[in-house]
């Protein structure tokens, strides 16, 4: 059995499936952090007793996040065009890339929670923290799910290039978008927690 | 995917399956059996209330928040939308499966592990989950650990219905047959689509709302508990700053939506149904098609409607009241176009439209005592009592899940080749429908008179309540009445199962026009479903076009 338009665009829509699906779950991703600052920010002005979390975080280490990530999206999409461009190893590079920017980010976020922690600052200590974390925390997750999948496509799910090289670039692409969402979650969390 | 045919173990085909008929009915069954179950706690819940001192309170609050739970997350939801819109969506699109075929079986799985989940809550010392279906902090925060489970449950479901939902739009938008345009799908295509998009789009607020409570349960968090809260005498030692109305904004914002996930599918039921049966095309198909959208993006725009008693303000309240009041338009509009369409029909009065005839005015039901509920005068003295019992299960019980019995009657046929016995489903029909009325029709009187909901005791201790009291001891019959109804419909179900197939079943035993009747055999084959793709030429209600041979005409035909 063959499912339609798994690969080649629907005429009329203009989309291959996965596109739509990716696009769809982006939509509802959009609700949950949507969700997320309008909590935060409700919290935030209802609470006259607000801890000012911005004198006990890092800015420097959150900026080279910030960098880390917007670096990692860029190499993100040369990856998918070194596919297009049918050069394997160059997508292997740029997606190499991306992976270590994405190592880098998690292991900066982990030093910023240790150091939080040692400082005896914990999720309960405050509604703010409180904030932080979880959004964060549900941000890093959300890291940790896209290097799931990279760590797939450069190595067993790399073998699809050999016999669907379609499909593969699409399988980029379509992690690419998710990937470009997760660094503009963080472009937003960046200044809402840690300028604001 | 490849075209080889590779053998299917026992495993694949049965169990971790990626064909989506079987997912359906997967889901169906599971999806009946925790109905079942949800049954089973309201009737021990009605015991309760005349002999008092059955169950103890603490069990009776974790009965009421399981029963609520499991019926709209695991019942119903499931049954309409995971084995409804998995069975027949790509079969009456024309297309050989979803579109993601894992990710469909995930999706069932996920649902199975969060139904286990939730079970799971009941062995924990403190029971399952007590603090309502809508889990209100501070309470919630601060309740039994089956709360927890009963949190973790929420997100496999959510994640569960996510993949669902996405799995839906894209089979709908991207594998349509050839031919078979946007105002050419059936009603019940339409229903599905925009019944996924609330899915999709309204689970996430819910899920934060999750994880924050959870994190208020496990990390100590306070982001629904209030500065300086007592507990049992004692001042709480969190940090405050958080806020319970927070909790019910993001709750709500899923659940009003949800209650039309609850009846849009069984309006494309219905739809299917009664175009059917009346011989003659829907009157104002396209209106429908518009209102059910309007619905759809009107649905989350109402969801404080269940907060006016809050105090969240004038403003606030006059704005919910007035989208409540406009929401209701669309749906009588669908109710209108029901009723309409029978007009000049010649009826054919089989089980399934018996169940679909009787939708409408028990929707209506429904429906028209919503009305006082949205508005903020009517519905402060309201809230909280068994008016609102009594409305919302007017409109989910003789509603859906009249529909959902419709749908088993009509689509039996197309899922086995063997119709089910009709006397039988009669049967089932009038005494369901007797008991019914009987059991939710006195809600409305003791609702109105000031009885409150959720009460272990059932409302005795109260002396408002006494001239209304003795309805308790009715409903307590009426309820096992209902559950003798269902009797004829198992038995039905187990006979018509055990009976030998014949030889070519007809494939079209009502007269359908759609897809899923003239293009593909019943039972359908296996993998693919269609022999070849269908061309679509025509609209999905061609019945009794004037000058044609038949009185109705196959989507797939010429002209
Ligand atoms: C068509 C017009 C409808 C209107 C105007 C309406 C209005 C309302 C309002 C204002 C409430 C809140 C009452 C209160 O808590 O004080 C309510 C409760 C409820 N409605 Fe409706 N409703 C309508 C249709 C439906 C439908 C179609 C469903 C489900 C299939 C539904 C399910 C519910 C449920 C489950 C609750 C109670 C939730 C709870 O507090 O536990 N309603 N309705
Ligand atoms: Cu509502």
């Amino acid at each position: 059995m063959q499912i339609p338009y798994n690969e080649e665009l629907r005429p009329d829509t203009g989309l291959y499936n996965a596109k739509l699906g990716i696009w769809l779950f982006l939509a509802s991703e959009v609700m949950l952090f949507g969700a997320l600052f309008s909590a935060y920010i409700m919290l935030r002005t209802s609470n006259p007793y607000w801890f000012d979390i911005k004198t006990v975080l890092n800015i420097p280490l959150a900026t080279l996040n910030t960098v880390l990530l917007i670096t990692s999206s860029v190499t993100m999409v040369m990856s998918w065009v070194a596919l297009k461009l049918k050069d394997l190893n160059k997508f292997k590079l740029y997606l190499g890339i991306t992976l270590l920017c994405s190592f880098g980010f998690l292991i900066v976020k982990y030093f910023e929670y240790a150091s939080k922690f040692e400082h005896g600052l914990f999720p309960s200590s405050s509604t703010s923290l409180a904030c932080y974390f979880t959004m964060t925390g549900l941000h890093v997750l959300h890291v940790l799910g896209g290097v799931a999948v990279f760590l797939y496509l450069i190595g067993p799910g790399i073998k699809m290039w050999d016999s669907e090289p379609e499909r593969f670039t699409n399988r980029i692409e379509v992690i690419g978008l998710y990937w470009h969402f997760v660094d503009l979650v963080w472009i937003f969390l960046f200044p809402a927690l840690y300028l604001l | 995917m490849s075209d080889e045919h590779h053998q299917e173990s026992f495993w694949t085909k049965y169990i971790f399956s990626q064909d989506h008929k079987w997912i359906g009915i997967q889901y169906g069954v599971t999806a009946l059996f925790f109905m079942l179950l949800g049954f089973v706690l309201m009737i021990v819940m009605r015991y309760q209330h005349v002999h008092s001192g059955t169950i103890s309170p603490d069990t009776y609050n974790s009965f009421g928040a399981m029963h609520g739970t499991i019926m709209v997350f695991l019942g119903i939801v499931p049954v309409i939308v995971g084995a409804y819109g998995n069975y027949l969506v790509p079969l009456q699109v024309g297309a050989p499966d979803m579109a993601f075929p894992k990710l469909n079986m995930a999706s069932y799985w996920t649902y199975f592990l969060g139904g286990v989940t939730m079970l799971y809550g009941f062995t924990l010392p403190g029971g399952a989950a007590n603090s309502g279906w809508t889990s209100y902090p501070p309470l919630a925060d601060i309740a039994t650990t089956g709360q927890t489970v009963w949190l973790i449950g929420m997100i496999f479901l959510i994640t569960s219905s996510l993949l669902g939902s996405v799995n839906i739009i894209v089979t709908i938008v991207q594998l349509r047959a050839p031919g078979l345009t946007w105002m050419r799908l059936p009603f019940f295509v339409w229903a599905q689509l925009v019944t996924s998009f609330l899915l999709l789009l309204a689970f996430p607020p819910l899920e934060v709302a999750g994880i924050f409570q959870l994190m208020d349960r496990v990390a100590g968090t306070s982001f629904f508990l209030p500065t300086g809260l007592v507990v049992g005498g004692e001042m709480m030692s969190n940090s405050g700053g958080g806020s319970p109305l927070l909790w019910q904004h993001l709750f709500w914002f899923l659940a009003h939506p949800e209650v039309y996930v609850l009846i849009l599918p069984a309006m494309g039921i219905i739809a299917e149904v009664i175009s059917n049966n009346i011989r003659k095309p829907l009157w104002g198909y396209s209106l429908m098609v518009k209102s059910v959208i309007f619905l759809g993006f009107m649905s989350f725009l109402v969801w404080a409607h269940h907060m006016f008693l809050t105090g969240m303000g004038q403003g606030m309240s006059n704005f919910f009241a007035i989208t409540t009041m406009i929401i209701s338009v669309p749906s009588v509009i669908l109710l209108t176009c029901f009723i309409l369409s029978l007009y000049g029909g010649s009826i054919r009065y089989n089980t399934p439209m018996l169940f679909a005839l009787s939708f409408i005015p028990m929707f209506g039901i429904g429906g028209l005592t919503g009305l006082p509920l949205g508005l903020p005068l009517s519905d402060i003295p309201l809230h909280d009592t068994y008016y609102v019992i009594g409305h919302f299960h007017y409109v989910v019980a003789p509603g859906t899940i009249f529909a959902i019995f419709s749908g088993i009657y009509f689509w039996f046929p197309k899922i086995t080749g063997k119709p089910l016995n009709e006397i039988l489903g009669k049967v089932h029909f009038i005494f369901s429908f007797i008991f019914m009325n009987l059991f939710f029709m006195p809600m409305f009187f003791q609702g109105l008179a000031g009885m409150s909901r959720r009460l272990a005791d059932g409302g005795q201790s109260y002396a408002h309540t006494q001239n209304v009291i003795q309805y308790n001891d009715f409903m307590m019959y009426a309820s096992w009445g209902l559950a003798i109804a269902q009797l004829p419909f198992i038995v039905n179900i187990v006979m018509t199962l055990l009976k030998k197939t014949e030889k070519n079943p007809d494939p079209n035993p009502w007269g359908c026009t759609t897809l899923e009747w003239v293009a593909a055999p019943s039972p359908p084959i296996g993998h693919g479903n269609f022999e070849k793709v269908p061309n679509v030429y025509r609209g999905a209600y061609d019945y009794s076009v004037p000058d044609s041979e038949t009185d109705y005409l196959p989507q797939n035909e010429k002209d």
